[in-house]
């Protein structure tokens, strides 16, 4: 029962936050909205129980990817967005037909894998030393992959960022 | 029952009671931070600091309180809303939170309910310090754009970029702790290190090197000289706060130091042992026994403010590109040798 309303207070930040980023006019209220949704998903996942993953959601996603989000939004100095004339018709048909429509295709999955149960508290892996031990044994090659990938990253900024030596 | 042993209802206000002592505890000691540091530095440079105000200027931070209540709250008419007044809140409410889960002192036993002296120990207490101090990041980012101001844009970018690239060297130098210990949970990490200084990370745990690394990423997070470019008022007027009055100044100024008492408290739990110290429980009754590792806490995170404000008073400041160069050039490959030497030993000896 408190799992169910924690995770509906979740859920309703969650998307609440997605919502908000598409309704704001000014790029760094959507940014910021988009912290929103990180926040609420890191609440989320440490309701399934994994919580070294909650936990390096909020540091890395939140904390670091959206500071750059941020960051880009602030140099560039973007202003507000121009509205165009929008059509009140779209608005009054478009949004409730666009809930209707997720919400159809959300019973649509739901009613075509009867397998399907509620996922349990709890079923992740939880603590640092389980996923530790995962990514070293069962996930060893994506994991060597990811940090190809990342070092790649890093070579690309560094060249990109170089000063032309004259 | 995770409440322990104690009804849902006692478990709340317990813990409610618990929460108001420990902020009450946290903005007193902030308060009389400030107090320590103006005269601290004043007799580094010779001169008394406040003396007027009370017995040794210490109602001082009183009249500094009363004053920044009564000054007019200023709110320029260019700066964007909603974040100008979001910002210093988001600064103040991270450098609050860290305390809920700082261990202060062991179990404490009164009129029968025995809790233990901190607001909530989970198993990944550290994660979530350090979480916390990235979202932190924003209040300093947000404050400066939303200023609308040159000062404080530039203020506020180099004192970003200065407090993400510091989170690495940060985090790394906490991995030799975490290894040593097996758990991030902050109470156990206290009670690993128990019985005798010897004992403590950095003495037993060899852990200096990291103890030395976390010092100086401290000082740089809580934007400190040597590293406080970005409030330096011969730079910068006043960086990232310039356009902020009144309450929403002293906001920002409580953020930093409440920053730095979290920072000391870390520091005591992860390097030098915690609350751990003789409890004196044969000569004192039981209630006074659980206090003394409160008070060998206390000393150790007075020791940490002190050498925080002694840095203050000596040191010069960094120049923008030294303390980049510092942080990624020598601080980042010192802390992953510092992981993979820690994780060398750990893993030869078990």
């Amino acid at each position: 029962m408190l799992h169910l309303a924690l995770f509906l207070i979740f859920a309703v930040i969650c998307v609440a936050g997605a919502v908000n980023l598409l309704a704001q006019k000014h790029p760094i209220e959507s940014a910021l909205s988009l912290v929103v949704v990180m926040g609420a998903l890191a609440g989320l996942y440490m309701l399934l129980g994994a919580e070294f993953l909650a936990a390096i959601q909020v540091i890395v996603y939140a904390g670091a990817v959206m500071v750059l989000f941020v960051f880009v939004i602030m140099l560039l100095n973007a202003g507000e967005e121009e509205h165009t004339r929008g059509s009140k018709v779209a608005l009054l048909f478009g949004v409730p037909g666009m809930v209707v429509g997720s919400v159809l295709g959300a019973w649509v999955l739901i009613r075509s894998n009867p397998s399907a149960k509620d996922v349990a508290i709890g079923s992740l892996y939880g603590p640092a030393r389980e996923i530790g031990k995962l990514l070293f044994t069962t996930y060893l090659l994506p994991f060597e992959i990811t940090s190809v990938l990342i070092l790649i990253a890093i070579m690309g900024a560094v060249v990109l960022a170089r000063r032309e030596s004259q | 029952m995770p409440t322990g042993n104690l009804s849902v209802v006692t478990f709340v206000i317990v813990s409610v009671i618990k929460i108001v002592l420990f902020l009450f505890v946290l903005l007193t000691g902030v308060a009389y931070t400030v107090w320590l540091e103006r005269k601290v530095v004043g007799h580094i440079q010779n001169r008394w600091g406040p003396t007027r105000v009370g017995p040794f200027g210490l109602l001082q931070p009183l009249a500094d309180g009363l004053k920044f209540i009564f000054k007019e709250d200023l709110t320029p008419p260019y700066v964007h809303k909603f974040l100008y007044v979001l910002a210093p809140m988001l600064s103040l409410m991270t450098a609050l939170i860290s305390i809920s889960l700082i261990p202060v002192g062991g179990n404490i036993t009164i009129a029968g309910i025995t809790t233990p002296i901190q607001i909530t120990d989970t198993n990944i207490s550290l994660l979530i310090i350090l979480g916390v101090t990235s979202i932190g990041v924003y209040g300093v980012a947000l404050a400066g754009w939303s200023s609308n101001s040159k000062y404080s844009m530039l203020g506020s970018l180099r004192a970003s970029a200065q407090m993400i690239s510091y989170e690495v060297a940060l985090g790394l130098s906490l991995i030799g702790v975490l290894m040593l210990t097996g758990s991030f949970s902050l109470r156990a990490i206290v009670e690993h290190q128990a019985g005798g200084f010897w004992h403590w990370n950095v003495f037993g745990g060899f852990q200096f090197v990291a103890f030395f690394i976390y010092l100086c990423a401290a000082y740089a997070e809580t934007n400190r000289i040597p590293f406080d470019l970005p409030e330096a008022e011969t730079e910068l007027v006043a960086g990232y706060h310039t356009e902020y009055s009144s309450m929403k100044f002293a906001m920002f100024f409580m953020a930093e130091y409440a920053n730095m008492v979290t920072v000391a408290c870390l520091a005591s739990i992860l390097f030098l042992g915690g609350y751990n110290g003789p409890t004196f429980s044969g000569f004192l009754p039981p209630i006074l026994s659980s206090l003394m590792p409160v008070i060998w806490f206390l000393a150790r995170v007075v020791f940490f403010l002190f050498v925080y404000i002694w840095v203050r008073g000596t040191l010069p400041r960094f120049r923008y590109d030294q303390l980049m160069a510092f942080s990624w050039k020598f601080l980042l490959p010192l802390s992953l040798a510092n992981v993979m030497i820690t994780g060398l030993v750990v893993a030869l000896r078990a």
